[in-house]
């Protein structure tokens, strides 16, 4: 054992999801009263190490230790009961409870509840909260509190169960600027109370703001720990995407390319909560051209599928599509007008599982009258196209009746490139193609997208995995909340520019400058 | 169907649980891709709820065999048994189809005991407010108000699931009693036959009213129906693009959304064939079967629906052997009262075998792999 300053010590921990390594031997210190930020892009395993602290997953291998000592956290209740509060990303809070009932849920309590009972409690949240100046209604439902007051009811929470170590996973990413400014006070407030905190994130200035010490994590190792005093953004920037790593010697020609297909204007698309997701960007896409679009998770790139497939709308500006102006398209209009879409997540929204190879080759087409007659599917010419498509597209399968789980996810995705690119997109949509696939089946991937160009269409390509945006991409934009926070031609592309575009530094006249930082 | 339904289980963490069993060489795996369990799924659920039974039966200090041979001789040992068999297998096809189309998108209806009243009213509604109908027109018009009647019973929960994210499981369950409860008002209160010394019930219907008896058994032309409705079933399923979209519904909503299905309008109608088909039973049963709307006309065929369509697999030909099974374990029954075991003994049988059912389903989704 170390120095007792460290509350948390986590040695050499292990854990595996599957084939996944989402936590290679990691090592991560926290000292005592400390803002210890944990930085990592989506993946990285920052979550992962977060849910051994509070007792969600327990790790393969490697030791926990807690105050040093030596500590198996199997339960939340463990992990509570040893000062350790989390506060998640999606809260756990009943929504038609108020916050005073939200924050003594579960408690034992052998005392009768009566109004005098309740009325005590109140106080007692009210006073711990006004402490760290968290105000919030105690007495309304939670669903009638913004999500910035519900957040502060989850911290309370934390506070009320006596947690001397609070973990924020990614606390920002549902708050509105001003909420930030006022979570970041309350951080500051528990600090010189004692208190210490973790907060991963991959936004780095808010890192810089906020953090006393950081570990950085990259594709489940960890990488670096520093203060923040060693730290500037660049360095965190390139720490977190990671350096060139060998080319794999792909080579694409540059073509020219031809009129425009998509053209942006002033696009805003907004989620539930409100919060523009999109905010007035402006970009075009050509035939005979691949647009990249960087960026960090959760910086608008799922919003801007969505709006472009149709399954989210604008909410204010305009998208023209072959000189068209799309108003509150819907999904079908899109395809039919020859926009086709790789969604984010294969399994989940691109293919069905459990129905075979024909059934999932249909889902575009099976409108058409090549597919179907009078309603009724064509079904010995459905078999032979498909088996053409397969051949085509090289996707090995046993039979054309096996539920396509089953296939490779290289497969998968073959298949699901060949039922895009046979409806002869004039606009492809492509979000995170190679994601979980290897290297042979990710060129496959690549080879079809620059061949897809070739041939006349317009790409967009939204992908995390930079190497492939460089690669691949004739103009790279590159989104920060939800903004575009620079446009980079190829063969200008280096990484260190767009990483730290992407951490939101902005680009003006060859220099980087720091944007001003909150709080 | 945007936002996901509030009563979502709780992710359960079995993929995690790589763990060995004890010092053997082999662990459990969970695989949720894994093609749920296949024809010997039922099989064998229904022999493990018969040994559950026979364990009842012993408690009863009777030979399980003898019991479970009275059932079989009670059902199938005569021609009146069959007929009987399949006079009960009529409607729990008829509703098994209603709720296994729900369940190929994935919408638990649970609903068609009401769903089925409904048509029952629906029908015998025909036979009191259009009392000078020509005779012929009287079988087509009440068959098609039964449906009717059943979809908008149907529609009652899919409209709420669909725009307000209502559980359908909840509102097709409580829709239940208030079909009960009004068809409990009709036959005590205004519908009730005055000559009928006090029976809850309506006037008996006429005889152009009824449907045609087949070969003078008690077997009834409903059947002709039901057989047909599977082989509708069957063909729209499989064969029509509108067959194609519900499959797709059902393995995958988000990628349905993707390809552009309108998730709303296909959970509307299907509520409505869903709802519909019951109703269609209900007629069929007011007008087969009991000749007139009367008090407890369904005994739980809508529930018991819900087994045969899960037995099948969902299978519409699947369906015509469950709910004979069914129909056969419900006259079978009756039978072994005559031994001293109560009635209600099928009930439980059909209720271990939906027991068993479940949970072969899903253990059937692990697979044993042996440890490296």
């Amino acid at each position: 054992m170390s120095q007792s300053a460290n509350v948390i010590e986590m040695k050499d921990i292990v854990k595996t999801f599957g084939e996944v390594v989402a936590s290679n031997h990691v090592n991560f210190e926290v000292k005592k009263g400390e803002i210890h930020a944990l930085l990592g892009e989506n993946g990285a395993g920052k979550s992962t190490i977060m849910s051994m602290l509070s007792g969600i997953y327990r790790a393969d291998s490697g030791d926990i230790y807690i105050n040093g000592k030596l500590s198996r956290i199997r339960s939340p209740k463990e992990s509570m009961e040893l000062g350790i509060g989390m506060v998640h990303q999606n809260f756990r809070l009943v929504d038609t409870l108020t916050a005073v009932e939200n924050i003594i849920l579960g408690e034992k309590s052998n005392k009768w509840r009566g109004s005098s009972w309740m009325k005590k409690k109140i106080e007692e949240i009210e006073e711990l909260a006004d402490k760290y100046g968290l105000t919030f209604p105690t007495k309304v439902p939670i669903w009638q509190l913004s999500v910035g007051e519900q957040q502060r009811v989850e911290i309370v929470k934390t506070l009320y169960r006596g947690a001397e170590i609070i973990i924020f996973d990614e606390p920002t990413s549902v708050l509105t600027p001003g909420e930030v400014e006022q979570l970041f006070l309350t951080m500051q407030e528990l600090k010189r109370n004692g208190k210490t905190m973790i907060i991963t994130t991959h936004k780095l200035k808010e890192v810089m703001t906020i953090a006393d010490q950081i570990s950085v994590m990259r594709k489940g190792t960890m990488i670096a720990q520093m203060s923040k005093e060693e730290a500037t953004i660049q360095s965190l920037a390139n720490l977190m995407v990671g350096q060139n790593m060998a080319d794999e010697g792909f080579s694409i020609k540059v073509i020219e390319k031809g009129k425009p297909i998509l053209d942006v204007q002033n696009l805003v698309v907004r989620t539930k909560l409100r919060i523009n997701a999109i905010d007035r960007i402006n970009f075009s896409v050509h035939e005979y051209e691949i647009v990249g679009v960087a960026g960090v998770a959760g910086n608008g790139q799922k919003e801007l599928a969505e709006v472009l497939t149709g399954l989210m709308q604008l909410y204010s500006g305009q998208i023209v599509f072959n000189n068209e102006k799309l108003t509150a398209p819907s999904v079908q209009q899109l395809i039919d007008k020859g926009i086709a879409h790789i969604p984010e997540n294969r399994m989940k929204s691109g293919l069905a599982g459990s129905l075979g190879i024909i059934d999932n080759l249909m889902m575009k087409t099976y409108r058409s009258n090549a597919r179907a007659k009078f309603g009724l599917m064509k079904k010995k010419e459905n078999m032979e196209w498909a088996a053409n498509l397969i051949k085509k597209f090289d996707v090995r399968t046993p039979d054309m009746v096996s539920p396509v789980a089953q296939l490779s996810g290289g497969n998968q995705q073959k298949l699901l490139f060949a039922r895009e690119i046979d409806i002869n997109p004039k606009l492809m949509i492509a979000v995170h193609p190679t994601q979980g696939l290897d290297v042979g089946a990710a060129k496959a991937v690549h080879e079809m997208l620059v061949q897809l160009r070739d041939s006349g269409s317009g790409v967009l390509l939204i992908s995390e995995d930079l190497e492939e945006v460089m690669q691949l991409s004739d103009k790279i934009l590159v989104l920060y909340n939800g903004k575009i926070n620079g446009v980079i031609d190829r063969g200008q592309a280096n990484r260190e520019v767009i990483g730290q575009l992407m951490a939101g530094l902005n680009y003006k006249e060859g220099a980087f400058y720091e944007p001003e930082i909150v709080v | 169907m945007s936002q996901k339904s509030s009563f979502e289980p709780l992710p359960v963490e079995l993929k995690q649980d790589n763990k060995k069993l004890g010092n053997v060489p082999f662990r459990l795996e969970y695989d949720a891709h894994k093609k749920g369990g296949s024809w010997w799924v039922p099989i064998i659920s229904i022999i493990v709820a018969l040994m559950i039974c026979a364990v009842f039966i012993l408690f009863n200090g009777m030979n399980p065999i003898t019991v479970y041979g009275k059932m079989l001789a009670g059902a199938f040992g005569s021609s009146f048994g069959i007929s009987e068999t399949i006079v009960k297998a009529i409607p729990l096809l008829l509703c098994g189809l209603g709720v296994a189309i729900a369940y190929k998108i994935a919408i638990w209806n649970i609903g068609a005991e009401g769903q089925f009243i409904l048509g029952a009213i629906g029908a015998t509604a025909v036979t009191i407010f259009l009392p000078n109908l020509p005779g012929a027109l009287y079988i087509p018009v009440m068959m098609v108000v039964g449906f009717a009647a059943g979809a908008i019973w149907g529609l009652c929960t899919a409209i709420p699931r669909t725009y307000f994210q209502v559980n359908e499981l909840i509102s097709s369950l409580m829709l239940n009693y208030i079909a009960l409860l009004l068809l409990d008002y009709l036959v005590y209160g205004p519908w009730r036959d005055p000559q009928g010394f006090n029976f809850p019930g309506t006037q008996e219907f006429t005889p152009y009213q009824l449907l045609a008896s087949l070969g003078g058994t008690r077997l009834h032309f409903g059947l002709i129906f039901a057989l047909a409705a599977v082989i509708l079933f069957a063909f729209f399923l499989a064969k029509t693009r509108w067959g194609y979209e519900l499959r797709l519904l059902g393995a995958n909503p988000v990628a349905a959304k993707n390809a552009g299905i309108n998730i709303t309008k296909h959970i509307l109608i299907v509520m409505m064939i869903s709802g519909g088909l019951a109703g269609f039973a209900g007629a069929i049963e007011v007008s087969g079967v009991a000749g007139r709307l009367m008090y407890g006309i369904s005994p739980g065929y809508g529930y018991t629906a819900i087994i045969v369509a899960w037995l099948a697999k969902l299978n519409p030909w699947g369906m015509i052997i469950t709910s004979v099974f069914i129909g056969s374990l419900i006259v079978g029954g009756y039978s072994v009262q005559t031994i001293g075991l109560p009635s209600s003994f099928s009930n439980m049988l059909q209720g271990a075998i939906l027991f068993c059912l479940i949970g072969g389903e899903m253990l059937s989704k692990f697979k044993l792999k042996k440890v490296d």
